[in-house]
């Protein structure tokens, strides 16, 4: 599922929803989504609200909200499962629109949907109203341990750095006439894997040799850095 | 496949919370013996590596893809507890940043792809190799082995969370069959691309490989000199 992830979902803005620090942000989207997750499914009119609670955030933040419904695709493969639920479900059938389908299951596709739709959409407000940098700050505000925070800190940096260097060997494979179109192009694609290990292998040695020759001793310093400064 | 929000009831969603916070908390600790005070810049590099795999395409038939998970390959390629930390970290920042899988059901993601998935694959590996010879040239089909094994374990290890705490009534059989049958499916994909990335890695840079460190103590120093190559 990670066809979609190509793109920083962050949406650059200077709203309240924006400027609130990134721990009370992800505090407010695990208690939400804790509470959303403990409703009884039959609760209907508790779900409107819960959306429409998430609209009146959306709203405030002045994302725009076609820019969330975009992004929504992540969810498609899980929406598929849902959708398939009424036929494999056990319990009393009933019929609709002429098939048979499972009550319990129309019940529990209905749950699942409901559910998994406003957690995706909170957690894409939160993605798109949060610099990585600040949910880092967040994290570690919220006691995470350092070092994982860290390892994060990291990942978020490389991450560009890593697609880029994935994306020049692409171009490179393509400008010599390779286009992966089976299964017997997989020993290709995966020597490319294997370079970008080594790749990104080196360049942690890289990184850490720069870190320590800069007196890294294992945390790192705190430079007084602002919030919302890349 | 990620686990969304609402997918497990919330108690079962806490438990699995707990297990993440211990088997992460167990890996930070292990880690810094693979690593030592390498562990941020490496980790941090190596769980991007499996992000950016993760965004790599392979072709399956008929116009669909798959793409690798990736646990037992981190596994192999850096040791089990950097992996554990690096697959939890790629999934933790799938949930914060893509929406992809739900925050509620972040430790249920963590203890099935992360722990259950990265262990099952090492074990499988570690045991592999300890019953054949030490050869370098083992190292990647025995990686094959524990990346199949690793996918439809992580599976069966969901089915049992499903069995605790699913929120829809499918009858647990029929999940099972449906769910180790797609994903042994998935496992040969991944088993073949597992095997591939290793063996590439091996053939170039064999020091760099975790899972074959041990093949490479026992090698013993060779001399090759002129006369010997012309005898």
């Amino acid at each position: 599922m990670g066809a979609g992830h190509g793109h920083k979902l962050h949406y650059h803005g200077h709203s309240p929803i924006h400027r609130l620090p990134a721990h009370v942000k992800l505090l407010a989207l695990l208690g939400l989504m804790l509470t959303v997750v403990a409703t009884p499914r039959e609760w209907y009119p508790l779900f409107a609200g819960y959306l429409a609670a998430l609209l009146v955030v959306i709203a405030l933040s002045r994302v725009p909200p076609t820019y969330i419904a975009k992004r929504m695709v992540i969810e498609v493969p899980f929406v598929v499962f849902a959708v398939l639920m009424p036929f494999i479900a056990t319990g009393p059938r009933t019929e609709v629109l002429g098939l048979t389908v499972s009550e319990p299951g129309m019940l529990a596709a209905w749950g699942l949907l409901a559910k998994g739709t406003l957690g995706v959409i909170a957690s894409l407000t939160l993605a798109a109203t949060t610099e990585p940098r600040d949910l880092l700050t967040g994290l570690e505000k919220l006691r995470f341990p350092n070092q994982l925070v860290q390892i994060m800190g990291f990942m978020m940096r490389y991450l560009d750095v890593v697609a880029e260097e994935m994306r020049r060997m692409r171009i490179a494979r393509e400008s010599r006439g390779f286009q992966a179109r089976n299964v017997r192009h997989w020993p290709v694609l995966a020597r490319s894997a294997g370079a970008l290990f080594i790749r990104s292998y080196e360049r942690g040695e890289r990184v850490h040799l720069a870190m320590m020759s800069r007196g890294y001793t294992g945390t790192m310093p705190d430079t007084g850095r602002t919030k919302g400064h890349p | 496949m990620h686990v969304p929000d609402g997918f497990l009831d919330a108690t079962t969603s806490l438990a699995t919370g707990a297990v993440a916070v211990a088997g992460v908390g167990l890996a930070l600790r292990g880690a810094r013996k693979e690593l030592d005070d390498r562990t941020a810049p490496m980790a941090g590099l190596v769980a991007t590596f499996v992000f950016s795999t993760q965004m790599l395409n392979f072709p399956v038939a008929g116009g669909t893809s798959g793409h690798l998970l990736g646990g037992a390959l981190a596994a192999i390629l850096v040791g089990p507890w950097t992996a554990v930390l690096c697959v939890s970290v790629v999934l933790i920042v799938q949930a914060l940043l893509f929406a992809d899988g739900g925050i509620t059901a972040l430790g249920t993601n963590i203890s099935l792809m992360a722990i259950v998935g990265v262990l099952a694959g090492w074990l499988v590996f570690r045991a592999i190799q300890a019953v054949l010879p030490k050869k370098l040239a083992l190292v990647a089909p025995v990686a094959v082995v524990a990346a199949f094994v690793s996918v439809p374990v992580t599976a069966l290890a969901f089915v049992g969370l499903y069995g605790v705490g699913g929120t829809a009534p499918i009858a647990l059989d029929t999940l099972l069959t449906a769910m180790l049958g797609w994903h042994t499916l998935i496992g040969i994909g991944e088993a073949v691309i597992t095997g591939l990335v290793v063996g590439s890695v091996i053939a170039v840079r064999p020091d760099l490989v975790y899972g074959a460190r041990r093949v490479l103590k026992s090698r013993e120093l060779e001399i090759r000199t002129a006369e010997g190559a012309a005898a």
